[in-house]
């Protein structure tokens, strides 16, 4: 029904066009337009194609995940520093289809605090273990037992900028060391004093929230850009899920990062840290839900197979194939659904059906294999699926709106489902059961549009083991996408494969994921530039990285006014004027 | 046995001088000086501390099955309360009111809960529109206990909670009760009953070190806007908490009769969402949470027993499908499988109502001083109704509640008893709930 999305073909943009209103049309009988799709509109030729001179983005509040913060913690006091028990922080509203956006409007109240507490003591008390702070401090005081100023200063300095992700003043320094001094006096430990100077450094607001501060622009006059920390902080929870480690802080103290040619070359320092692995497996968690996946069970009785252990390498196996594909084999974004490069876990041999060795192996599913794209995951098949059967409605659910954007209306209120109950001896399988939902009007609008996707999933149970009947009835897996028609799992992979739309989702995710804020009406001409270069370059997630990284709206704030005075290079203190006080 | 519930007597400003003075131990031998006579009351004539919780199940019910037909004292157990039978002397059943929508969609599985926890029907999806009814009552009562309020969810979902301190701020709820008993009775919990108090010197340092915390929220204020601002003040609110709770472990705490720290579990419980697995985890946080009411733990808490996705072993819809999907049985009347799952339900509401009036306190029991609310999401779930739904309450709010009623609504909004729960609980409300569900109208009966 529509060819393959090109930048180039004067024809095939008409053939996106017409694809994206037929998406459009078909949610539209159910309720509002979709959201999400205009980037999917057909661009402009690509040497066309440049970023919107209005373009920014605005700044933000946001509360640390407790990935990002274990993430920063052990950057700053070593990779063993990291109690994932204690770091329980409360999750945040999902937002626009992310969590990350939710943390920008997220609040904190006193049990969260106490969480941030707790979590402050465990790191604090691991960090200055005996043989941890061997390797850690890099000064020695001169007596165990009683304060250290100088060498609590150095220590003190270094851990404070890498949390606070700016220098700290010098007065905040000296408060910390007098903190730490004081305690060491009254606990006669200088370790322990100096931990009650780090915990202090944890629990503080300026650690737990990423506050982005803002400077006048000198390139556009009038216009406002984040400061070199603040735009430090934003690359580095985008790329990294973390916060800036000493060389990323480097560039922006230098004023480096401010420059066009600097800030290139610190995102290609960025993109090829190993550190950039981290930050994708938090995307993606972010973007496909795998947030959910900590309370997924199923029924014993009838998936004895599927255990917690399931669950965890299920979540281990899409990852990998995500990292494998997007960032080692750098390969275009789409083939994600058509591929059958994966790994397999013992675990999931079991489900698979499949021998395995012990421990994780890169495999390749046969040419013809129903196994195709990640769709065809357990992690995507029983994540949406009921604890006891499977869920065409839910799986179609889960790909129009988390891979396509395209929000799905909730079930209508107070409408008598009776005309769908069962059992009725002659429903058989899912789609004699759905076949009555598409035929109630009220309930069509919305069924038509998940579940053409989701029965091509069929092939595959609640827990993703693949079976070609239901109860001894033969399973049909044809279906259509938006006028496209397949016959089973495979044409659905190719149809997403070549869906606009799911170009389109991914650059809107990335964006907002990188920029920390729901996109609107304004960003929709960014959100096309986005979408052309991707395009342009292959369906590169690398590329797409790097396009949003140095874009102009990933640095310029929409705002009329200075709201604040910027920091000053002044008052970022270093750690010698402590001594001198 | 002696019994004190927390009042502040000169001892407590004696130990705190010592303390002052370097890590002490002290042996103090349980008083009897701190009730009166009978045990129902403070010594000081002050009544024993009111408190208040929730309890939430999903899926509404089955009405012909489920309500009485004598409204008043005594009226029949029916049969999907049969769970309750023990503790009807307990509860109050409420039948037959109405969460108004009014103008805004009537969002499935949400709308219902929230009107009947904020007064407010929701005007998008997943919107909780204000603090919710428990957060009222902890802001008013729960501000000198160890923690402003407790939640717990036996979904083992840490998202699943009817508790929200404002639109962003969702209570996230305890799902592991062996995590849940590590931070009520781990290393951080002061014994009230124990023979000697030691302060922590560490306490000390940490609370000097928090002042410097505080400033750094007015750094802050200066670079975020004022919407952000409301956030670092919760933050700041927050930390002011944290100090308090380092005060109270540097203060020897008045004797509790009833409080008894519990075991430490052997294993947590196990994952799953089928009634066995929901039940032993609910049984496990319930009596958790009623140990940490009776230990002054805290005054206000929240428990779920479940929401959608509750399970049968061997039946492949879970309770949400199965409402959907079962037909009506034509002899009984009602979908038989989605009432078995609401008994389920309602026999982890005896439980958590037993595990209260178990506990022993002054003469009577700490279900004599508890008020607890609970609510669900529809009246007949089946077609998403609001109308028709059902609450209770249980426990005798310190005498000034009746128990063992049946209250039959008659289309009134469910805000009634929320506006009652308040009024009981001490606080000054005028009215409660908008637009329809505005309600200045105590459910009269139940009031002592």
């Amino acid at each position: 029904m529509y060819g393959k999305f090109s930048l180039v073909s004067h024809k095939s943009r008409l053939f996106c066009g017409a694809a994206v209103a037929l998406a459009a049309i078909a949610l539209a009988s159910c309720s509002a337009p979709p959201k999400g799709t205009a980037a999917a509109k057909p661009a402009t030729k690509v040497a066309s194609v440049k970023e919107p001179e209005d373009a920014a983005t605005q700044r933000h509040l946001h509360l640390l995940t407790s990935a990002q913060y274990l993430n920063t913690v052990s950057y700053a006091l070593g990779p063993d520093v990291r109690p994932e028990a204690e770091a329980r922080f409360a999750p945040t509203v999902r937002t626009d289809g992310l969590l990350q956006v939710g943390t920008s409007k997220a609040g904190v109240n006193d049990t969260q605090v106490e969480v941030f507490q707790k979590v402050a003591v465990a790191v604090a008390t691991t960090a200055m273990d005996p043989v941890r702070r061997k390797f850690l401090m890099p000064c020695t005081p001169k007596d165990e037992k009683a304060a250290d100023a100088a060498c609590a200063s150095q220590f003190i300095t270094r851990v404070g900028k890498l949390m606070f992700r700016r220098p700290l003043p010098a007065d905040k320094v000296a408060e910390l060391v007098n903190q730490a001094n004081a305690s060491a006096d009254r606990l006669q430990d200088f370790y322990a004093g100096l931990g009650v100077a780090i915990e202090a450094i944890l629990v503080s607001p300026k650690t737990l929230f990423v506050a982005e501060s803002v400077e006048p622009d000198p390139a556009h006059p009038g216009h406002l850009r984040l400061d070199a920390y603040s735009l430090a902080s934003r690359l580095s929870f985008f790329l990294w899920n973390s916060g800036p480690d000493e060389a990323v802080l480097k560039a922006a103290e230098t004023g480096e990062i401010q420059t066009p040619k600097g800030r290139a070359k610190l995102v290609e320092m960025m993109l090829a840290s190993p550190r950039l692995e981290a930050g994708m497996r938090a995307f993606f968690d972010d973007m496909l839900g795998f947030d959910e996946l900590s309370a997924l069970a199923k029924d014993a009785t009838v998936y004895p197979a599927f255990t917690g252990a399931t669950v965890e390498d299920a979540h281990e196996q899409t990852l990998r194939t995500m990292v494998d594909q997007l960032l080692v084999k750098n390969r275009d974004y789409r083939d994600l659904f058509t591929s059958r490069e994966t790994f397999l876990s013992p675990v999931l041999g079991a489900l698979y059906n499949l021998p395995t060795s012990s421990d994780w192996t890169a495999y390749t599913f046969p040419d013809g294999s129903p196994r195709t794209g990640f769709l065809t995951q357990i992690s995507f098949l029983a994540g949406h699926s009921h604890p006891g059967r499977s869920s065409p409605t839910l799986r179609g659910k889960a790909l129009r709106e988390i891979l396509m954007c395209q929000p799905v209306p909730r079930p209508p209120a107070n409408v008598d489902f009776s005309i769908v109950e069962n059992p009725n001896p002659n429903l058989h399988t899912a789609r004699d059961r759905l076949e009555l939902h598409r035929k109630n009007p009220v309930c069509a609008g919305c069924h038509k549009i998940t579940d053409p996707m989701g029965l091509a999933l069929e092939n595959f149970d609640g827990a993703g083991q693949y079976r070609d009947n239901e109860k001894g009835w033969k399973i049909d897996t044809s279906g259509a996408l938006d006028g496209k028609a397949f016959n089973d799992v495979i044409g659905l992979g190719q149809a997403m494969h070549d869906h606009p739309a799911v170009t389109s989702c991914m650059v809107k995710r990335v964006f907002a994921y990188g920029t920390g804020g729901s996109t609107d009406n304004q960003d929709q001409e960014e959100l096309a530039y986005y979408g052309a270069r991707f395009a342009e370059q292959g369906y590169r997630l690398k590329d797409l990285l790097r396009t949003v990284a140095l874009s102009q709206a990933f640095s310029t704030i929409r705002e009329s006014a200075p709201a604040e005075q910027p920091v000053k290079a002044a008052e970022a203190a270093s750690s010698d004027a402590i001594n001198a006080k | 046995m002696t019994n004190s519930i927390l009042s502040k007597l000169n001892r407590r400003r004696v130990l705190r001088g010592m303390v002052d003075g370097g890590a002490v131990t002290v042996a103090l031998p349980l008083l009897n000086v701190f009730l009166n006579g009978n045990g129902t009351a403070l010594a000081d004539g002050k009544p024993m501390p009111v408190r208040f919780g929730t309890w939430y199940w999903g899926l509404g019910v089955a009405k012909d099955v489920f309500v009485p037909k004598k409204v008043g004292a005594n009226w029949e157990i029916t049969e999907e309360m049969e769970a309750l039978r023990g503790v009807q002397k307990h509860i109050n059943v409420f039948t037959n009111f109405t969460a108004f929508k009014d103008n805004a969609q009537n969002f499935c599985h949400h709308t219902g809960w929230v009107i009947g926890r904020t007064g407010i029907a929701p005007m998008q999806s997943g919107e909780v529109p204000g603090e919710t009814l428990d957060i009222s009552v902890a802001n008013s009562i729960g501000r000198t206990t160890r923690f402003r309020t407790l939640t717990a969810s036996a979904s083992g979902s840490a998202r699943d909670t009817q508790s929200y301190d404002n639109p962003q701020t969702p209570n996230a709820a305890e799902t592991s009760p062996m995590a849940f008993y590590t931070r009520l009775f781990g290393p951080d919990f002061q014994d009230p009953n124990a023979p000697t108090f030691t302060p922590n010197p560490k306490i000390m340092v940490r609370k000097s070190a928090l002042s410097g915390v505080m400033d750094d929220i007015k750094d802050l204020n200066k670079v975020v806007g004022s919407e952000d601002r409301e956030r670092i003040e919760q933050y700041f609110t927050g930390l002011r908490h944290i100090e308090q709770q380092f005060q109270q472990q540097l203060t020897k705490p008045e004797p509790i009769a009833s409080c008894k720290a519990p075991e430490k579990f052997k294993e947590d419980a196990k994952n799953g969402t089928d009634t066995t697995l929901m039940a032993a985890r609910h049984k496990m946080l319930s009596d958790l949470m009623a140990m940490a009411v009776a230990c002054d733990q805290t005054r206000v808490f929240n428990m779920t027993y479940g929401g959608q996705g509750v399970t049968k072993l061997g039946y492949e819809k879970p309770h949400h499908t199965c409402t959907h999907e079962e037909p009506v049985d034509e002899k009984l009347g009602y979908q038989t499988v989605c009432s078995w799952f609401t008994r389920r339900a309602f026999e982890n509401w005896a439980y958590v109502v037993d595990a209260f009036a178990k506990i022993k306190e002054g003469d009577g029991s700490l279900l004599d001083n508890v008020l607890i609310y609970a609510n669900t999401d529809h009246g007949l779930a089946r077609i998403h109704s609001l109308d028709g739904m059902a609450m209770f309450t249980a426990g005798r709010a310190g005498g000034k509640m009746k128990t063992g009623l049946h209250v039959a609504g008659d289309g009134s909004p469910v805000t009634r008893l929320g506006y009652t729960a308040m009024k009981v609980m001490g606080l000054n409300v005028r009215s409660w709930g908008t637009k329809s569900n505005n309600t200045s109208k105590e459910v009269g009966e139940i009031l002592a």
